[in-house]
């Protein structure tokens, strides 16, 4: 760090250790800063489209994860640098806002600093970049509108979504059995949709994965499928027309919580005491069968002799079910949660048709799965695949699809994929570049150059000549003036996305355009570092 | 630095590394192989052993592992090769799914990711392999399964399947020798079960001692343990109380208890009153009238007199597995509260004759002619616990493998003759596709031809004349013919009766292509920085 001194050679203190501080200032600040997003964005960008490579990460511990979507990417890569952690929460944002397109939203950010960087070598102010840019992101979203179409998701056997979640799968290692996966997760999400309202809770699907078999074997489950089994080994495996007790209450004496002492003086005391403690567990049991309920779900442990005499009661129970399933299964059965056992009535039961213990290869492993819900508004995806990391992955890319269906049914407005709703956007920024008279209009036309960067980079993606395919769209969008030309990605021969039925929801590229402009922006802001030295 | 010698920025934490493109791909590549490599000469019946060492001080240094189990040998190693480390997954996969079939299933990816290697070499985009690697192996699957035969469950023929089955399967492990033997031993556990596929019911005890032709199968089931001393030692029509409870002085549960008085003679009152209780609950259990009781915990000195005296037969500490096998082949209750006498018979479980035996230097107890006739236990004798291991991992295999078989039923001929098929149709199919896809199904019917030849080759045998004549043989239409690894020649498999169960070839099909697409895919790896750790 730059130093100033006073007339006797000492040194001005102006930040606390002054000397252990790096700092980086002016244009040597924006060009660090654009450099270290854009490695991260170059990172991402081979990850992107239906022939995207993946990533292998390997974490701190040694662990190994094969993935494709981009949010996973940068979160498990550790990330140091501060502005390239800007990227890593972008693709975050974009995670937790749409679910799918976190790819994508990284890759533009990384097309419009690469834009910024010859934009500040002509000399043009930051600001004047990020204005233009500003307003060209304006033009494209409405431009993005207008060119987006309403499809009836409901027509032709819910065809529109599974294709939906094709797209969203297309790119990820299950995209194989892209077909068969999408509808089980629009049938999932079909399932626990409030259709009226058009919102989906997806806390009510619920996903989970089992190793072994492959991935074709993974299936929905209209019920809860939860990793326990049965509290004794010799309670029956299945129960039907379940009425279910859910209880968050310890089959165990109970422990109050102030602090208490109770002192045996006697011999009768110690005798009353075991009773009393027997009678405990009679009554814990006997509550809990009075109500009428053939299977008791505990949050908590059961004692040995609490646990037998469910057993001789005839009273199938399963313990330390964990606080998130609880919840399911109260939502999908109807059961209210009893937290205290005196407050045990016929009413706060679940019904379900079927509650069975399932088996899964030579392990010893079993699930319980609860069927024929009363209020079947739960589902699970059982995912199977032959490795654990295929199976993560695999959750992964059906959670993107879930996503994307969900935002269907919010917003039932869709565009073109395969880089055509990018490229109709280029157009239209560049047209509107031509309009304007003062110095943004080059970063204007730089936005327009971006844009084009995410066609472009498909085109690389897929093995196609990036230039040719790009130019070859676009002066057909321009020529039929229809801006659903893209790059013909899967090699079908035909470059019309309509035809090739690849669907992005319009909320989620509206979304990609606005938050990878606003990261841009902040980054644009930046023209002064100070960090500690040992970077 | 990038091209034009710009200094990048440090964008990973330090000691992070990133490979990309090329780099990582060669550096998956050559790990998945290496792994391939390692346990490739454990293949078939002439594969060798290996030996595992471990690593670090202390006394299991000296604990050394003998095995030509895949997954044992793959599970045991430490590998830092992320690319391996998806190897070793999909082996351990393999081992919990059908039990067997784990070195196949190592080898094949490790096969494919070669041929896919020369493939990248000539400039194909790995997707293209990938959309290939598909083609190829929707179509080797649907042979296999048309290649495949069923027989009826109760029929004769599938029980010589199974014995077929079992012997293929210990062909290639130590105890190759005495195969028809286990074989028959392993079947005859496994009908036993009756469809069902708990292998909890069949119990392995193993004890060093006489040699591997002394190990049987007992009918009845054994139970590590010893009878309490001053009770009788043979039982005849025996009822059985097994129970999970304390039987010492039972601590009281109510939380915040604490005993407190005021003069000695209280004491003595309360211990009195303890010694109450325990009898109270002996008094309970006598109520069911059983002559042997089982617990799983500890049973004091005091309860264990009084039912000596009842003349009940009483073992104590039983291991927890124990526990649940005795209760399910003699049809007992686990119990917790005695409080029901009347369930008696529900609760007892009952079996024709309890007794000690010795088996080598060791007492155990015996139940034979139990309730459900399910459960049975194979001793295996062994001059070495080394040996005993190996066997066990052996008969552990074989095991699921029967389970499986008896699960799914379909059979294929062994002998790599599955493999050629799968390889042959994906040859035919090679010439109806289009594109570039197609060198990639081609290399798929290659690597699957690898399995047979590295057989030949770990048998020291020709393998290029053999598998060439394997194959004239197939299209001659001999779909029946396979490897006779004892001469090296190419015989008939329904003559030798060599069979494998189809489920387990299906399964290592799947899990090694989509291990070996996984990594296919990847085209950066990105290490994090070794966590920290303290050395405190």
């Amino acid at each position: 760090m730059s130093l100033a001194f006073d007339d006797y050679g000492r040194p001005y203190i102006i930040l606390r250790d002054q000397g252990q501080k790096k700092r980086m200032k002016g244009l040597e600040a924006y060009k660090s800063n654009i450099l270290a997003a854009k490695a991260v964005a170059n990172t991402l960008s081979s990850s992107l489209g239906p022939k995207g490579m993946d990533k292998m990460l390997v974490s701190p511990d040694g662990d190994v994860s094969v993935t494709n979507d981009g949010a996973t990417i940068v979160e498990k890569m550790e990330i140091q640098h501060p502005t390239a952690k800007l990227l890593v929460e972008l693709s975050q944002s974009q995670d937790a806002e749409i679910g799918d397109g976190t790819t994508g939203v990284v890759v533009l950010a990384g097309k419009l600093l690469e834009q910024a960087l010859t934009l500040l070598d002509k000399g043009i102010h930051p600001l004047k970049i990020s204005d233009g840019f500003d307003r060209a992101c304006d033009v494209a979203i409405k431009h993005l509108e207008t060119i987006s179409e309403e499809i009836d998701i409901q027509a032709n056997d819910n065809e529109a979504l599974v294709q939906a979640a094709c797209t969203a799968l297309g790119s990820k290692v299950v995209s194989k059995r892209k077909r068969e996966l999408g509808k089980i997760a629009v049938t999932a999400v079909l399932d626990v949709a409030d259709l009226a309202r058009r919102d989906v809770n997806l806390d009510l699907i619920k996903i989970q994965t089992k190793t072994g078999g492959s991935v074709e074997d993974t299936r929905l489950i209209s019920g809860i499928l939860i990793d326990k089994d049965m509290s004794h080994p010799q309670m029956p495996k299945e129960v039907k027309d379940a009425k279910i007790c859910l209880l968050t209450c310890p089959f165990e004496p109970p422990k109050p919580k102030t602090k208490h002492n109770i002192n045996i003086s006697s011999a009768d005391d110690y005798k009353k005491l075991y009773l009393q403690e027997q009678q405990y567990f009679v009554d814990m049991v006997k509550l809990v069968k009075n109500s009428g309920a053939n299977i008791a779900l505990c949050q908590w442990g059961f004692d040995d002799e609490a646990n037998h005499l469910l057993l001789q009661n005839e009273l199938p129970a399963v313990r330390w079910v964990s606080g998130t399933d609880v919840e399911l299964i109260a939502m999908a059965t109807g059961a209210r949660i009893i937290p205290r056992f005196q407050e045990i009535t016929p009413e706060k039961l679940g019904k379900a048709g079927c509650v069975k213990e399932v088996q899964f290869g030579t392990s010893n492993e079993r699930m319980l799965v609860i069927e024929n819900c009363q209020c079947t508004k739960a589902v699970t995806i059982l995912i199977r695949g032959g490795s654990q990391m295929i199976v993560d992955e695999a959750k992964r890319s059906i959670h993107d699809a879930i996503c994307v269906i969900r935002n269907l049914i919010k917003d039932n407005r869709i565009v073109y994929g395969g880089g055509s709703a990018e490229l109709a956007c280029a157009i239209q920024v560049l047209q509107y570049a031509d309009e304007v008279s003062s110095v943004e209009q080059y970063a204007i036309r730089s936005f327009a150059d971006a844009l084009e960067g995410i066609p472009c980079c498909l085109a690389d993606n897929c093995g196609l000549n990036p230039i040719t395919s790009v130019a070859q769209a676009k002066a057909l969008q321009l020529k039929e003036n229809n801006p659903r030309i893209g790059i013909d990605c899967m090699e079908l021969g035909t470059i019309d996305m309509k035809e090739q039925r690849i669907y992005e929801t319009l909320s989620s590229k509206k979304q990609q355009i606005q938050l990878a402009t606003q990261v841009v922006k902040m980054i644009l802001k930046i023209d002064d570092v100070i960090a500690p030295d040992d970077y | 630095m990038d091209i034009v010698g710009n200094v990048l920025p440090q964008v990973l934490k330090d000691e992070a590394t990133e490979d990309k493109g090329e780099m990582a791909r060669l550096q998956s590549f050559v790990g998945a192989i290496a792994v391939a490599d390692l346990v490739k000469t454990t293949l078939g019946p002439k594969g060798m052993d290996k030996i595992l060492k471990p690593t670090g001080p202390g006394q299991e240094m000296t604990h050394i592992t003998v095995t030509n189990d895949g997954a044992t040998i793959l599970k045991s190693m430490y590998v830092e090769n992320p690319a391996a480390k998806i190897l070793i997954e999909i082996s351990k996969t393999q081992d919990e799914e059908v039990g067997d079939g784990t070195t196949t299933v190592a080898v094949l990816a490790g096969e494919l990711l070669r041929e896919g290697e020369k493939l990248i070499q000539k400039r194909i985009h790995p997707q293209h392999v990938i959309a290939g690697w598909r083609i190829a192996r929707d179509v080797a699957l649907k042979r296999l399964r048309d290649i495949s035969s069923e027989n009826d469950i109760k029929s004769q023929e599938f029980h010589n399947d199974l014995v077929k089955i079992a012997r293929t399967t210990l062909s290639s492990k130590l105890i190759t020798q005495d195969r028809d033997y286990f074989a028959d031993l392993c079947v005859k556990a496994v009908l036993r079960l009756k469809g069902s596929s708990n292998l909890d019911y069949i119990q392995i005890i193993k004890l060093p001692g006489g040699t591997i032709r002394d190990s049987y199968l007992d009918d009845g089931f054994i139970l590590k343990k010893q009878i309490t001393i001053g009770c009788k030692r043979r039982i005849e029509n025996a009822k059985i109380l097994v129970a999970n409870t304390a039987m010492d002085y039972d601590k009281i549960k109510i939380y915040g208890t604490k005993v407190k008085v005021n003069s000695m003679d209280k004491v003595a009152e309360i211990e009195a009153a303890e010694k109450e209780k325990m009898k109270n609950k002996v008094d309970k259990i006598l109520k069911y009238q059983p002559t042997v009781f089982v617990n799983r915990q500890l049973i004091y000195n005091y309860p264990e007199q009084l039912l000596a005296d009842s003349n009940i037969t009483v073992i104590e500490h039983a291991d927890f597995e124990g526990m649940e096998r005795v209760a399910a082949a003699t049809g007992a209750e686990i119990l917790s509260t005695f409080d029901a006498p009347e369930r008696r018979d529900q609760v007892l479980g009952h079996c024709d004759l309890i007794e000690e035996i010795m088996i080598g230097e060791e007492k155990m107890i015996k139940f034979t002619g139990c309730k459900k006739n399910e459960a049975c236990t194979i001793v295996l004798r062994g001059s070495s616990i080394h040996i005993l291991d190996e066997v066990d991992r052996s008969i552990h295999d074989v095991l699921c493998v029967l389970t499986t078989t008896v699960k799914n039923r379909r059979v294929v001929w062994g002998g790599g003759n599955s493999e050629m098929q799968m390889a042959a149709a994906c040859e035919e199919e090679a010439k109806k596709v289009q594109g570039k896809q197609a060198l990639a199904i081609e290399a798929y019917a290659r690597a699957l031809r690898q399995i047979p030849t590295i057989i030949c080759d770990n048998g020291g045998y020709d393998s290029a004349e053999l598998i060439q004549n394997f194959n004239v043989e197939l299209q001659k239409g001999n779909l029946t013919s396979g490897l006779n690894m004892n001469d090296g020649t190419i015989g008939d498999m329904q003559e030798l009766g060599v069979k494998e169960c189809m489920r387990v070839k299906e399964q290592a099909v799947m899990a090694a292509s989509e291990a070996a697409e996984l990594i296919m895919r990847v085209d950066d790896i990105v290490k994090c920085a070794p966590r920290k750790r303290d050395r405190a």
